[in-house]
């Protein structure tokens, strides 16, 4: 073959394409939409590895949803049927195993990776203006896809999918005047029964899928409406090439940052692998022992703990003490403070845009005062998580002259403190922090 | 022959592409030497970038691909649909001459027919009336039972009891004549769209059904147990 | 920043100490024995697998264990035909029960739970250990104790089912030791590896694929670990040109 005949091979291919693309683009905005979302959205050049995990996020997203589809071929949403057809899937089903795993694996690593994305929002300031709106998005994914996992948990129909689900709906009752009937609603019985597995299984499988995924394409169309912040949170936007209208600092996504985030998924890739092929049960953290034993509903485990993602915030509500009644004026004791609490430990994110009155957005640029409330932030929430996957007596009580207090439930408390005292005190601290000066353009 | 071409065209394509853009953005950036050295460099292909190119892309596909198979594969039937259409042993002992019995294979109804010497005889006597007498579809039974009588042993006839029209369980009308008429030399007529066939299963012309009914692979373990579902001793 | 770097660490550290030392406390009250557990051994896997039919399976369904998913512990279709199967199963049943649950109930107070996923609700080493613990206790409606199922009460519903095998144990409450009074047809070392062997099996059931997850996870492994070069190749390749 003479290089004469491969270049007129290559020409005819090329226009072939060519004509093609110019069919669909007069009927469809194909190559605008390519030019304004990846080969000519400008991301700023100074990405680190935090910025792997939106992208992860998204990945985490289609794996579920598509390990979600061959799961539901074989899954029988039915309380006589539904423990035994998870077994079936794990034996029966050609590879069923290795996709129940992928979606049990899946489920926690997505909030490993969107718990990451969000403190790298967090940590460069990535909520503020122009940038609320994205934030706020971005809470909302989160809270659907805790309801994702809360609901998928009921699935399995093991001891701890039934009790975990109790508890929670149980949570609802403590809403005042409303709560009883709320939660009975919610179950559509008087316990949590083959109604309820029904109707958690039509939430998971459609309902909430279908709201993240819109909430992500949100997400995105609002960040690729402002741009991208960066690690030194300074607008690439203010300087931009004279000509061309272009940011100096920008480079294209595609290649650049497509290019980028294939090496960031292949390591994800082999994180999430050694976890599905060598310890799918992450030591009881991502699938627990009890939930191998089918659904009792009159057996309780000796011990009930949500899974890892929701810990810190059950520590909350089990830190927080109740209500104890007004008994001359009728009102009973409550448990509603605590459930008020854990409720408000998730919601107060969305805050975050309002509360931080610091001149500069990036870590870099922030003073001692802004570190040190955060890394107390980042403290609490981990001793909040690990003490939520423990029963509130593990570390024994103290003495009489501290009212045989529970000491992991006097600690709980301290760090709940610090929890809601990072966010509270923000427009404070983040006020009276000693900040640095910000360079003009972006840094390494 | 012809894809890898198309493939490695492609990504020179896009190895060019990418060249482009660094000349739209040699405009903007920082350093102006530099890209002047570059916009020099803009038609040469980066090959550095191109290898490296078909080198992911190549592996990343085989890796999709490779993960594509256990999502293919489970909708396979299951260990549990396997189970339940493994073959089937039956006692074909009580079976009286002129009679016949039914068993379930693989959720299908299959008939076993002890069909007596008269009935054996008749097959070979109305070939002229049948749509495929010697049994020239392949796909509608074993090897060893293409034959007029598509049968092993002569008398027992094995075949799945569903109508290859529309897929009908037809009715036995073992014997001659009765409500079939006189012409009726014995076999089985579907109510659904009224196919017919004889007592081997052979459809008769004139019938919606196009081809003779299935006679499944089997085997005779002893005189009196016939395995339905496997025909070889290393399938078993 | 690298004070508060540090300030972090010193919480953190002190923290988990705080965390394990009290852990290991919570812990002490059930002692388990280490499972003898080798998925790879098919000798033990298969003497398992006849302990467990022949005792277990008479009261404990598997009702997700196929009998022909034992092709994959060296036993062929044939050899669990004549040796497993008794009442008439086909190869590819499941591992059923005759007994009644609601005549079990009666009997021994609950159903006998079925043992398909025993393994991964309980751990190997607790079955391990809970099979090896029955010892004579006239209090106990079964005529047992087992301080592995219940800690507190040392009650169970169970009855020895193998201390023909076994003999008969006895509790010395003042060393809170077992001590055989009455041996049985093994010696204690083979009791062991019997149930061992039974445990091993059970481990096996309560998850077919483990194996060739294992065996599949370091052909995925290896070729990330390719695909990460070339991904990492190719990114240096392109961002060559960024400054």
């Amino acid at each position: 073959m003479t290089n004469k005949t491969n270049a007129d091979k290559k020409s005819v291919v090329a226009n072939a394409l060519g004509q093609g693309l110019e069919w669909v683009d007069a009927r469809f905005p194909l190559s605008s939409n390519i030019k304004a979302h990846l080969t000519e959205y400008y991301a700023p050049k100074n990405f680190n590895f935090w910025y792997f995990f939106g992208s992860l996020s998204l990945l985490v997203l289609v794996l579920q949803i598509l390990t979600g589809i061959f799961l539901t071929m074989h899954y029988k949403p039915d309380a006589m049927l539904a423990f035994a057809s998870v077994e079936y899937i794990m034996r029966d089903v050609p590879w069923g195993w290795l996709i129940r795993y992928m979606h049990s694996t899946g489920a926690s690593m997505f909030f490993v990776v969107v718990y990451l994305h969000m403190f790298r929002g967090i940590i460069y300031g990535s909520y503020r203006n122009p940038r609320e709106l994205i934030w706020l998005f971005g809470v909302g994914i989160f809270l659907c896809l805790m309801g994702e996992a809360f609901f998928g948990y009921l699935l399995p129909w093991g001891q701890m999918s039934y009790w975990g689900a109790q508890v929670i709906v149980n949570l609802f009752s403590a809403i005042p005047f409303v709560g009883p009937d709320v939660s009975e609603w919610l179950r559509g019985d008087y316990l949590v029964s083959d109604a309820t597995l029904n109707r958690f299984f039509a939430f998971h499988v459609i309902a909430l899928p279908f709201v993240l995924v819109g909430l992500v394409a949100a997400h995105i169309i609002a960040l690729h409406e402002v741009g991208s912040n960066n690690p030194d949170g300074i607008e690439i936007k203010k300087l931009k090439d004279k000509k061309t209208g272009i940011p100096l600092d920008g480079i294209p996504f595609h290649p650049y940052y497509t290019v980028k985030d294939i090496v960031g998924v292949v390591v994800f890739l082999m994180v999430f692998s050694t976890i599905i092929f060598f310890a799918p049960e992450m030591g009881g953290y991502f699938l627990e022992a009890n939930n191998f034993v089918p659904a009792n509903p009159l057996v309780t485990p000796a011990h009930i703990a949500p899974v890892w993602y929701f810990t810190p915030y059950y520590s909350i509500l089990r830190a927080v003490p109740p209500f104890p009644g007004v008994g001359f004026l009728g009102i009973p004791p409550s448990l509603f403070p605590g459930v008020a609490a854990m409720g408000l430990s998730v919601l107060i994110f969305a805050l975050l845009p309002w509360l931080d009155k610091s001149p500069v957005k990036s870590i870099r640029y922030r003073g001692r005062l802004y570190k040190q409330w955060l890394a107390a932030f980042v403290v609490s929430f981990i001793v909040l998580g690990y003490l939520g996957t423990e029963p509130s007596n593990v570390w024994g009580q103290f003495g009489p002259w501290f009212g045989n207090a529970e000491r992991a439930t006097v600690v709980a408390r301290i760090f709940m403190l610090v929890y809601f005292a990072f966010f509270i005190l923000m427009p404070w601290y983040s006020k009276k922090d000693k900040t640095l000066a910000v360079p003009e353009r972006v840094t390494g | 022959m012809y894809v890898a071409e198309l493939l490695s065209i492609l990504a020179i394509q896009s190895g060019q592409s990418k060249l482009v853009h660094e000349e739209n953005m040699s405009d903007t950036p920082n350093d102006k030497k530099k890209n002047a050295a570059q916009a020099d460099q803009a038609t040469a292909v980066d090959l550095e970038k191109r290898n490296f190119l078909i080198a992911t892309s190549s592996v990343g596909a085989l890796g999709c691909a490779a993960a594509a198979v256990p999502f293919v594969l489970s909708m396979t039937p299951s260990e549990r649909a396997k189970a339940a259409g493994a073959p089937v042993e039956v006692d074909i002992s009580k079976i009286a001459p002129g009679s016949m019995m039914t068993v379930e294979w693989r959720g299908k109804p299959v008939w076993i027919i002890n069909r007596t010497e008269e009935m054996t005889a008749e097959l070979a006597k109305h070939d002229d009336q049948l749509t495929d007498p010697s049994c020239d579809v392949v796909s509608q039974q074993p090897d060893y039972c293409k034959s007029t009588d598509r049968s092993i042993k002569p008398n027992l006839a094995v075949m799945v009891g569903i109508c290859t029209h529309l897929g009908c369980s037809p009715s036995a009308k073992l014997q001659p004549k009765g409500d079939m008429g006189d012409n009726w030399t014995g076999g089985f007529f579907c109510p659904c769209h009224g196919s017919k066939f004889d007592l081997a299963g052979r459809v008769f012309k004139g019938s919606p059904a196009p081809t003779n009914l299935v006679v499944p692979p089997h085997k005779y373990l002893t005189d009196t147990t016939l395995l339905i579902g496997v025909d070889t001793e290393d399938k078993a | 920043m690298k004070n508060t770097i540090k300030l972090g660490l010193s919480v953190l550290s002190v923290l988990s100490a705080l965390l394990f030392a009290q852990h290991a406390l919570a812990n002490a009250a059930a002692h388990l024995d280490k499972a003898p557990i080798d998925a790879s051994n098919h000798e033990s896997l298969q003497r398992g697998a006849r302990t467990f039919v022949n005792n277990c399976l008479n009261c404990h369904s598997a009702n997700y264990m196929r009998y022909n998913r034992l092709l994959a512990i060296g036993l062929t279709e044939k050899q669990i035909k004549d040796n497993l199967l008794f009442a008439g199963e086909k190869v590819g049943d499941t591992m059923k029960v005759a007994i009644n649950p609601e005549e079990a109930k009666k009997w021994f107070g609950v159903a006998p739970p079925d043992l398909s996923v025993e393994v991964r609700a309980r751990g190997a080493d607790w079955v391990y250990s809970y099979m090896r613990a029955f010892y004579r206790d006239e209090t106990s409606t079964t005529g047992w104790g087992n301080c592995v199922f219940d800690p507190v009460s040392c009650k169970v519903s169970m009855p020895h089912v193998l201390y023909q095998m076994q003999g008969e144990q006895i509790m010395n409450h003042e060393t809170h030791q077992l001590e055989l009074s009455k041996p049985g047809k093994l010696a204690p070392a083979e009791y062991d590896a019997l149930v061992g062997d039974l445990t091993n099996f059970l481990a096996f059931m309560a998850e077919p694929a483990k194996q060739q997850r294992n065996h599949l996870g370091w052909i995925v492994l290896l070729f990330l670990a390719v695909l990460l070069v070339l991904t990492y190749k190719l990114k240096k390749a392109y961002w060559k040109d960024i400054h």
